[in-house]
């Protein structure tokens, strides 16, 4: 079943802005071919699902309206895996100044 | 009901953008291609010792200038001997968002503020948008930053993902977009919703926020070595860093040192792609910004861009996106310094040029970034990995924007390529003249030409030739 999401929660929510067919006359055909989408984050104003149409209020106190998407979403970032390529290079340039 | 559709609301720019950013700029405009452009910065914006004052409120500039010794000498033990110039970089990392970037920030937020906005608005990508949301948290403004981010699946490119993050620390509202030029249109309705402060890159107190930078570096290189410096290489994306630091360093009377513009080379992807926008690891201070803000300025959100890059230009070069990753290890490695990616890609052609240069000679790095999670070697190729780029150790003289990441094997592989700066010179003159649908050039537009492209009035009397232009 699906669960509740509690208003004042912290939420993304979701929004074309516009539509393939409504887009930039100068835009390359690859995103011509997609929407223009927008993602922004807030509190809850009311209780819902997943999926649905909702109010926020975003960190500026202004009022947005879209596509429930995330609850608490995490940050994607990381510092990655460890280069191959890039792991060697310090002790490479060491061994060079040694002769200095 | 407004009509905000697309050609409704861009048809409506001039008129958002006069209240967002408070500028007539009609007041410096002559009705030809030629405007006045000092006048522009003398009437609108802050003169140097107030931008230090400002800055100085909220912790901005004075950031350390370091010498990089062992970068100097890695450089003098593979050029030929007597040449290899003493290398220093400005530690713009300093600055309380991480980045140079908080200059012209701490400007457009002390106008803001002055002038009764009770917000300040950027579109950027980039560091810029940490600058703005911090700057605002400062002086108790509210801030939103509209970003570029996603491709259409959502797939985000982990450098501009860790830049939305650190706007939300700093309490900005951000709003991620997927690629495409529109952004533009979200940030005019945006403006207009809000009625807050647009703090564009390209207006007057973006512009002069930068001075400061090239004056204090020429100021510091006096105390360490008594001497003015020979080189300043500035990485450049949109031109106000190379037109801020130029006139700072001018007005330092550093009229001999030479300007070096530097980018990372991205050569064949289409900025507004989707399809090649997770294919670039450098998300600013490309050559997808640099050539056409050089070749077409007043292509900024502004009217008239107070960042005129070829004014100030004396060499333009490129780097690839391998070299970049090569010197941000080797700052780390040899200095001591982490420091972020993009920051580092003048630190790549200063190595390179600096094997061109005397030893009695010196050559500034005018900036660093910060770095963090995202914002990183290690994330962007992880990332580009997964994207389906090649990686590997080579020479980047095989670099293929788009297709592979070379990686150099040893430091003599770092090498810089030349842009030649008529040629962008040229197609500046040609968008001028075709921009302003004119069919004759006056004498008053072929000098603001000559000035506005460090030229003399035949070198664009030849241009204006060559496109049939009448010149009466």
């Amino acid at each position: 079943m699906k669960e509740k999401i509690l208003k004042g929660c912290w939420v993304q929510i979701h929004n074309v802005i516009l539509a393939v067919g409504e887009r930039a006359p100068q835009v390359p055909e690859d995103t011509k071919a997609t929407p223009l989408q927008m993602w922004v984050k807030g509190f809850l104003q009311e209780d819902a699902f997943l999926g649905d149409r909702v109010k926020i209020s975003t960190v500026t106190d202004r009022i947005v309206e879209g596509k429930l998407v995330a609850v608490n979403p995490a940050y994607q970032v990381d510092f990655g895996e460890p280069q191959p390529e890039l792991l060697t290079i310090g002790r490479e340039l060491r061994k060079l100044l040694e002769v200095v | 009901m407004k009509d905000n559709s697309y050609l409704a609301v861009m048809g409506r720019k001039n008129e958002i953008m006069k209240k967002a950013v408070g500028i007539d700029y009609s007041l410096f405009e002559s009705g030809n291609i030629a405007f006045d452009y000092e006048r522009m910065l003398a009437e609108t914006g802050y003169k140097l010792d107030e931008v230090r004052k400002i800055q100085r409120e909220t912790g901005v500039g004075n950031t350390p200038l370091l010498e990089l010794k062992n970068f100097t000498a890695l450089a003098r033990l593979i050029s030929v001997p007597g040449k290899g110039a003493r290398i220093f970089v400005k530690d713009e990392a300093c600055n309380p968002s991480g980045s140079f970037k908080a200059r012209r920030a701490a400007v457009s937020a002390y106008h803001a503020k002055k002038a009764g906005y009770k917000g300040i608005m950027a579109a950027t990508s980039g560091n810029y948008g940490a600058a703005v949301a911090s700057q605002a948290a400062m002086k108790n403004l509210k801030s939103i930053i509209v970003q570029e981010v996603f491709d259409s699946s959502g797939i985000g490119q982990p450098e501009i993902l860790e830049k939305g993050r650190v706007c939300e620390a700093y309490g900005a509202e951000v709003l991620q977009l997927t690629v495409g030029p529109e952004l533009f249109y979200t940030f005019l309705l945006m403006l207009e919703e809000t009625g807050y402060f647009n703090a564009s890159l390209y207006t007057p107190f973006s512009i002069l926020g930068i001075e400061t930078l090239g004056y204090e570096l020429a100021e510091q290189v006096d105390e360490l070595t008594g001497k003015k410096p020979d080189a300043v290489v500035v990485t450049h994306a949109g031109g106000g860093n190379v037109t801020g630091t130029a006139r700072g360093l001018q007005k330092a009377g550093c009229q001999t040192t030479k300007v070096i513009g530097a980018s990372v080379d991205l050569a064949g992807l289409h900025m507004a792609s989707e399809h090649d926008f997770n294919k670039k690891s450098f998300t600013t201070g490309h050559t997808g910004f640099g050539i056409p803000f050089a070749s077409f300025p007043d292509r900024a959100d502004v009217p008239r861009n107070a960042a005129r890059p070829l004014r100030y230009l004396d060499r333009y070069v490129t780097v690839t996106q391998g070299e970049v990753f090569y010197v941000t290890e080797m700052l780390a490695q040899l200095e001591g310094l982490e420091r972020g990616p993009a920051g580092n890609t003048s630190l790549a052609a200063a190595f390179a040029l600096a094997q061109e240069m005397d030893e009695d000679q010196i050559i500034v790095i005018q900036e660093t970034e910060y770095t963090g999670a995202g914002k990183h070697p290690s994330p962007q190729l992880t990332f580009a990995k997964k994207n389906g780029i090649e990686v590997r150790r080579g020479d980047p003289i095989e670099n293929v924007p788009g297709k592979n990441i070379v990686i150099p094997e040893k430091p003599e592989q770092i090498r810089v390529k030349e842009i030649d700066l008529d040629h962008t010179r040229a197609s500046y003159i040609r968008n001028s003249v075709k921009q302003s649908g004119l069919s004759f050039i006056t004498a008053q537009d072929i000098e603001f030409l000559a000035v506005d492209t460090k030229k003399d009035d035949n070198f664009v009397r030849q241009v204006l030739e060559q496109l049939a232009v009448n010149t009466k």
